[in-house]
């Protein structure tokens, strides 16, 4: 990217505060997605200790089940439940589902597909993410 | 492959991946959470063939659907022919070894090799 | 100060009331000279229904005629006067200052455009874009015979697409999304809605080769539904929707 193209960079594409909460929705959807695949891949890798019998397994739980462990298993579990609901939301707008009608534009020209639907989606992935997370910690911390 | 494909498998396996994980996370729930994690409970799980070919599905259809959000992330930080022929085969070359190095220990542990 | 009030006076057929003034900050850069970018402040006296470019060409008439900016209409149609309008993009000549409820109003060339200079950018690629969608009807029976009737449309079928007619290319949503702001080969949503202008509309014949120009790496599916080209399009085009109703063919929900 040069300079003489005036593009906004990975900062204009990440921020989310000027364009309301779908942008926002954009940014979580990209943070969670790769938060994820770097568990899955580390999830991988510690659940292969197994193959180092009895000792090995206890050794990577004694590294795991530590406050710092569960803390990122809890954000772990809010992305997981932000991503799937979210990535539900924008499979069906993909689709073409609430993204509402064309119809012949009138003044003040409100956009359909910036709808109370797809913000209901937004908002009920963050609160879900929140329940699963509270819901996490009281699972790991309450045993 | 037609970019319209890669995305009908990238939003095919994420709706499996989700169903199936759903499972994979209830088994630790039902269980209990510490008891789950027990070597002998997790052994367990995995001699149970029905169990393990759902961790391997799991994996298969995870790692395809993460390694394509990863090439379409990286996509569209930066363009150019050498760059883009090396994320999409970086991204396929990481899915598969992810894929081996993951079935390698199902299978593994699954036919008792430990 | 009393020399701006005296010179929008001379303007204006109202009087102006001299309390009501802003800090108009405007982005100045050439990028043949200059290597970065500088802001420069003018007071501009306004009233509730001056325009963001009516302030612009105040500056540019008694106080810095070197100020680069490109308009025509200045009524939302020409789609000339797109910029940055305190970190949005939006038409000059669509903002009123009173609207933007700041002292300060910070204006600057529209993201991801070349620069020309100061607030004036090159509109090539949206051009090439636009034009790489084709943007026309295509039928093999274009030539119509002498006896022959034009081709008839219901006010249903005339919906389906009309919206999207409205598009003046004047490149804010392009400039809002997300995905242009990395990505240069992006096709972008003007052209992408545009796309579905044509696909939809019941002349047209052309669908499946403009689906295939547009099913590629940086095709339709570098959308990520975020919605900013629509929140920003001053004509109420939605190219958000236009796009995923497009992505509907190619998914296999639309004949």
């Amino acid at each position: 990217m040069t300079r003489d193209e005036n593009k906004e960079g990975i900062r204009g594409m990440a921020n989310p505060g000027r364009y309301g909460i779908e942008r926002v929705a954009y940014w979580l959807m990209r943070l969670s997605g790769l938060g994820l695949l770097a568990y899955f891949v580390a999830h991988i890798y510690e659940t292969s200790n197994i193959l180092r019998g009895k000792v090995g397994w206890d050794e990577l739980l004694e590294m795991t089940q530590t406050m710092e462990g569960h803390i990122l298993l809890t954000i772990v579990i809010a992305m997981c439940v932000f991503h799937t609901v979210n990535g539900i939301r924008v499979m069906l707008g993909h689709g073409g589902v609430g993204v509402g009608r064309p119809a012949r534009p009138d003044y003040p020209y409100k956009s359909a597909s910036q709808n109370y639907r797809h913000k209901i989606g937004i908002y009920s992935a963050i609160l879900l993410a929140a329940v699963a997370m509270m819901y996490g910690l009281a699972v790991m911390f309450g045993e | 492959m037609r970019e319209s494909t890669i995305m009908k498998i990238h939003y095919g396996t994420a709706l499996a991946a989700v169903a199936l994980v759903a499972v994979h996370i209830l088994m630790r729930l039902t269980q209990g959470f510490a008891e789950s994690l027990e070597y002998e409970s997790v052994i367990a799980n995995y001699r149970f063939v029905p169990y393990a070919i759902m961790l391997e599905l799991i994996l298969v259809l995870l790692s395809i659907h993460g390694f394509n959000g990863l090439r379409v992330i990286l996509l569209e930080i930066r363009q150019g022919r050498t760059y883009e022929k090396a994320v999409s085969y970086g991204c396929f070359a990481a899915m598969i070894g992810l894929i081996a190095y993951g079935s390698r220990t199902i299978i593994m542990t699954n036919m008792g090799m430990i | 100060m009393a020399q701006l009030v005296g010179i929008a006076n001379e303007q204006a057929s109202t009087p102006l009331s001299p309390s009501k003034s802003i800090t108009l900050r405007i982005s100045r850069f050439n990028p043949g000279h200059d290597e970065s970018r500088k802001f420069m402040d003018f007071a501009v006296p306004y009233e509730n229904w001056t325009t963001v470019l009516e302030a612009i060409l105040e500056v540019k008439k008694h106080l810095d005629h070197s100020v680069a900016v490109r308009y025509s209409c200045r009524q939302a149609t020409c789609g000339s006067c797109g910029m940055m309008i305190n970190g949005r993009p939006r038409l000059a000549c669509f903002t009123k200052i009173s609207e933007l409820d700041s002292d300060v109003v910070t204006v600057e060339p529209m993201n991801n455009f070349p620069i020309i200079r100061d607030l004036a950018v090159k509109f090539e690629r949206l051009f090439e874009t636009h034009q790489k969608i084709k943007p026309y009807i295509i039928r093999e029976d274009t030539e119509l015979e002498s006896d022959e009737r034009e081709f008839l449309q219901s006010p249903k079928e005339v919906e389906q697409y009309i919206q999207f007619a409205n598009c003046i290319k004047c490149g804010l949503c392009n400039s809002a999304c997300p995905t242009m702001a990395t990505d240069s080969s992006f096709v972008g949503p003007q052209a992408l809605a545009q796309a579905y202008r044509y696909v939809a509309d019941s002349r047209d014949k052309g669908k499946d080769s403009r689906l295939k120009i547009i099913d590629d790496s940086h095709g339709i599916w570098r959308c990520h539904f975020a919605g900013s080209c629509s929140q920003v399009c001053p004509k109420g085009v939605d190219p958000a929707m236009g796009i995923q109703l497009l992505r509907g063919y190619l998914l296999g929900f639309k004949d």
